[in-house]
């Protein structure tokens, strides 16, 4: 409904944005009401690079995936953007194919490619015919440790990395206020900084700071091959070994992050601005993850997010949307993915009119009747249920597989969190669901944050 | 009736052999009469279907625009029997997914579930599309919701240079409608207004179905006349002139407060049908259409920084047809940016395509094909094009080879007549440098 027919998305090559607002969805998509989700088939190649395989024979063609296990939260102190900022300069060129010559070979052979940055990963990517993959698996090794830069290649794509923030949160009022609440929310974690990085150090990223960050982080032992498609371990393990079972290991470093104090005091966050139209409000907590802090709440908290807040069926959108008519939209989010800690939002905008004491009240009572009293056994059923469903979902698409086990392996899971993933969620009891509420909703680690106009009374 | 049609895919590959996979695309006929093409794939328990009718926001009444996107916002909040929270909860409860949207020429409409569900599901499409309830709440909830979106958009410069440039170029014309409407019009739309919607609208005649996953070809013809065999034979009638675009080289110019303007531009374009199509379609992947590699992302991002993307896309409509682009540029870099896309399209225009770029345009078009073959409801809305742009059910094997078909001296002559960099018109939406409105 929130379509319009004149829009076009603008491509590019680095989908932060997915991997922003995304994660906690994929989760969901990794569930399945059988033994297993994606069946992959795995190996290690002699220097430490782990490779993954799920064979899907639809079509003669392949996903080839590397992804690394470094991204923004492994940045040093000044130097935020850098991981994001290499990404781009990946593809500008080695000895062997300089000038961007990685592009203009795939493209010429048929084949599409982009690359992510997120807080815990990078990745690249190529969708090809399977019978190019010896091709691209022959560039993507070599530019993992190949990779050369000239000051002007940096100062070049240092504008369009400025571009890119400015489009993806400059221009947008919402993301400027995601950017206060992150570093408001994390004292210590450098979860607190933009993936994108702060525009003054973006200025001021210089060759050295970016070289360093990738001989630093760039090698197989820190890389994980995901290939999906039309093939099987057995045909790719030779394919494996010759192309980067060669690259000598490297001493990367551990990723010693900052990690959390305690929290003692809930923070407010206002962030006014003249474009913004429609107000809004949410409550953003510190939260376990699956891999940090009281990793045993994760599966509990999602079915909360769900049950409390995850469509229009949903306790929030009914009370609020639905019955009371005090909100546009509302509901909860909850993001276990990270390797380090995670959040737990709940969210609602008003109707017009409606103030917005009225509105945190509202949710808050919902917030305190689970707390209270849990979910229902229905509920908890239906939420179940419907996770088991998308997992079934998940293994249509050639590309959500390797997406999914690569953000997994890089965040701290394996192979078997990923492919038990349905069970523990059908594990998961009314009482620890109604625990997990109890858990999360302490408002000393939490950040309440609105967005509202600058132009416009609002309250 | 079905007439079967192997598609190999590897045939189109750039070489070499691989296992041969077939997708055959089958010619479904239903016992009243109605035609869906369908792919089965039965390696998971998943059916899609995508469907759509002709006739779209550009149709809504004047005063009343918005209707088909507010249409598309309701009937799948309560129909038949049940009302939004049963209809929403089964759905949910079933994992069905099914939405619909609402474009300039057409109604769509997207059905996914699981095969364990399909009873339920095809019974709820049929529901949505021919029972639809519009209930008070539901209506007042979501003409909310689009007011929010509307308040919303109205700061947004992607919006609002999309919302200028169609009302800009087609004044007079209905295309120069805003298609979600305006606070006024969508405030005026009656529960009313929207079952004349869809009783008008929803049709036989203007149906198109694509159909992929653990489907068979026999229980597929039953299950068109269970869901659509309920809908009138004919929809209302409905003319629309061909519309003129104004293209005159004017850099329209809206001021909006944001460091980075959103400036989008079109020309001419050619229409689906046009026998020049694929000629306009090669030129236009070297001109800005290849993902990292056009000639517009390697002059505007690659060598100058001007914007994070810059790309141009053939977007022929039912009634008119452009060339239209875009990149998001600093605004004081705004005046630099359109003079390079400018010099880019005369460029092209004086002299076209050398032969290697022809031919790299072409092994990237053609081995990039199958990669579109990716999931089920790829598929589905693959097959739902054809049908709509009267391709034919073999298509997908014949559509390399128009590709391969185009020579040096086709592309160079279809620059020539069809690249105009002067009649390239800007809209251009921010606070840029240098340019005043109607520059």
């Amino acid at each position: 409904m929130w379509k319009s027919a004149h829009q076009k998305i603008a491509r590019g090559r680095n989908l932060i944005g997915f991997v922003l607002g995304v994660i906690a969805g994929l989760v969901l998509f990794t569930q399945t009401a059988s033994a297993t989700v994606f069946s992959p088939e795995t190996f290690m190649l002699d220097n430490g690079m782990q490779v993954v395989v799920v064979s899907n024979p639809r079509v003669p063609v392949v996903t080839h995936m590397v992804w690394y296990k470094v991204g923004a939260a492994d940045e040093g102190p000044g130097e935020s953007g850098v991981a994001h900022f290499l990404e781009h300069l990946m593809f500008k060129g080695t000895p062997s194919y300089p000038n961007g010559e990685f592009s203009k070979i795939l493209a010429r052979n048929g084949g599409q490619e982009n690359a992510f940055t997120s807080y815990d990963y990078t990745g690249y990517f190529q969708t090809v015919a399977r019978d190019r993959l010896e091709l691209v698996m022959g560039m993507e090794a070599d530019r993992m440790t190949n990779l050369v830069l000239s000051s002007e290649d940096i100062d070049t794509e240092r504008l369009v990395v400025l571009e890119e923030r400015r489009s993806r949160t400059d221009n947008n009022p919402s993301a400027l206020l995601r950017e206060q609440v992150n570093a408001a929310l994390f004292l210590n974690h450098p979860y607190r900084r933009p993936i994108i990085g702060w525009e003054h150090e973006i200025q001021q990223l210089d060759q050295d700071a970016i070289i360093g960050f990738y001989r630093r982080w760039y090698a197989p032992n820190n890389a994980i091959l995901i290939v999906a498609g039309d093939i099987s371990a057995a045909e790719l393990q030779p394919l494996a070994e010759q192309y980067y079972g060669t690259i000598p290991v490297a001493a990367t470093p551990a990723r010693a992050r900052p990690t959390e104090p305690p929290h003692r005091a809930e923070r407010y966050v206002t962030y006014r601005d003249a474009r913004v139209r429609q107000p809004s409000w949410q409550q953003v907590y510190l939260a376990p993850s699956y891999v940090t802090g009281d990793t045993s709440q994760a599966y509990p908290l999602e079915i909360l997010a769900d049950v409390l807040g995850g469509g229009a069926t949903s306790r929030l959108y009914r009370s609020l949307v639905i019955e009371q008519k005090l909100a546009i939209s509302a509901g909860a989010y909850y993001d276990p993915g990270n390797l380090g800690p995670g959040r737990f939002s709940v969210y609602a905008s008003p109707q017009p009119g409606v103030e917005f004491a009225t509105l945190i009240a509202a949710v808050e009572a919902e917030v305190s009747k689970v707390i209270d009293q849990g979910i229902s056994e229905d509920e908890l059923s239906r939420s179940v249920r419907s996770m088991m469903a998308s997992a079934i979902y998940a293994r249509d698409s050639l590309s959500t597989a390797p997406r999914v086990l690569g953000a997994a392996l890089t965040s701290g899971q394996t192979i078997e969190d990923v492919e038990s993933w349905p069970d523990r969620i059908a594990q998961v009891a009314l009482a620890d669901v109604q625990k997990a509420a109890g858990f999360v909703f302490n408002k000393n680690n939490s950040v309440s944050a609105k967005l509202l106009s600058s132009e416009l009374p609002n309250e | 009736m079905n007439r079967l049609f192997a598609f190999i895919l590897t045939a189109m590959l750039i070489s070499n052999a691989t296992p041969a996979k077939a997708v055959e695309v089958q010619e479904i006929v239903s016992p009243t009469g109605i035609k869906a093409l369908l792919v089965e794939d039965h390696a998971n328990p998943i059916i899609a279907f995508r469907i759509a009718f002709r006739g779209g926001s550009a149709l809504d009444p004047d005063g009343v625009e918005g209707l088909a996107n507010m249409v598309s916002g309701l009937i799948d909040e309560g129909a038949g029997d049940m009302d939004s929270q049963a209809f929403q909860g089964q759905l949910e409860d079933l994992s069905i997914r099914l939405s619909f949207s609402s474009g300039m020429d057409t109604f769509r409409g997207t059905l996914t579930t699981l095969s364990q569900n399909k009873a339920e599901a095809f019974q709820m499409l049929r529901l949505a599309l021919t029972e639809p309830r519009f209930d008070d709440e539901p209506v007042e909830r979501i003409r909310s919701q689009i007011l929010a979106n509307l308040r919303q958009k109205s700061q947004d410069p992607d919006s609002i240079a999309g919302e200028a440039l169609f009302r800009k170029l087609f004044t007079g014309h209905a295309y120069a409608k805003a298609s979600d409407g305006t606070t006024e019009s969508v405030s005026a739309i009656t529960a009313g207004a929207m079952r004349d919607f869809v009783s008008r609208r929803f049709a036989r005649n203007n149906l198109y179905i694509g159909v992929t996953g653990d489907i068979t070809a026999s229980e597929l013809k039953q299950v068109l006349d269970d869901i659509f065999g309920g809908l009138p034979e004919q929809s209302g009638a409905w003319a629309l002139p061909q519309a003129d675009a104004s293209l005159d080289g004017t850099v329209y110019v809206t001021d909006l407060a944001v460091p980075q303007s959103a400036v989008i531009f079109a020309q001419q374009g050619l229409d689906r049908a046009h026998p020049d199509f694929y000629a306009a379609y090669v030129l236009n992947y070297v001109l800005g259409g290849g993902g990292l590699t056009s000639r517009l992302y390697n002059e505007v991002r690659e060598k100058r920084g001007l914007a994070y993307s810059a790309y141009s896309y053939l977007s022929p409509y039912d009634h008119a047809a452009l060339i239209v682009g875009g990149a998001g540029t600093a605004n004081e870099r705004v005046p630099e940016t359109i003079s390079v896309i400018r010099d880019q399209w005369r460029l092209a225009a004086s002299n076209g395509l050398s032969t290697t770029e022809l031919e790299n345009a072409k092994t990237y078009l053609t081995g990039s094909y199958p990669l579109r073959f990716s999931s089920n409801g790829a598929i589905a809305n693959m097959l739902l094009g054809i049908q709509m742009e009267d391709l034919g059910s073999t298509y997908f094997e014949r559509r390399n080879s128009y590709i391969e078909q185009v020579t040096l001296a086709d592309v160079n002559r279809v620059a020539r007549q069809l690249l105009n960099p002067d009649s390239l018109t800007f809209v251009v939406v921010g606070q840029p440098a240098g340019l005043d409105d109607s520059q």
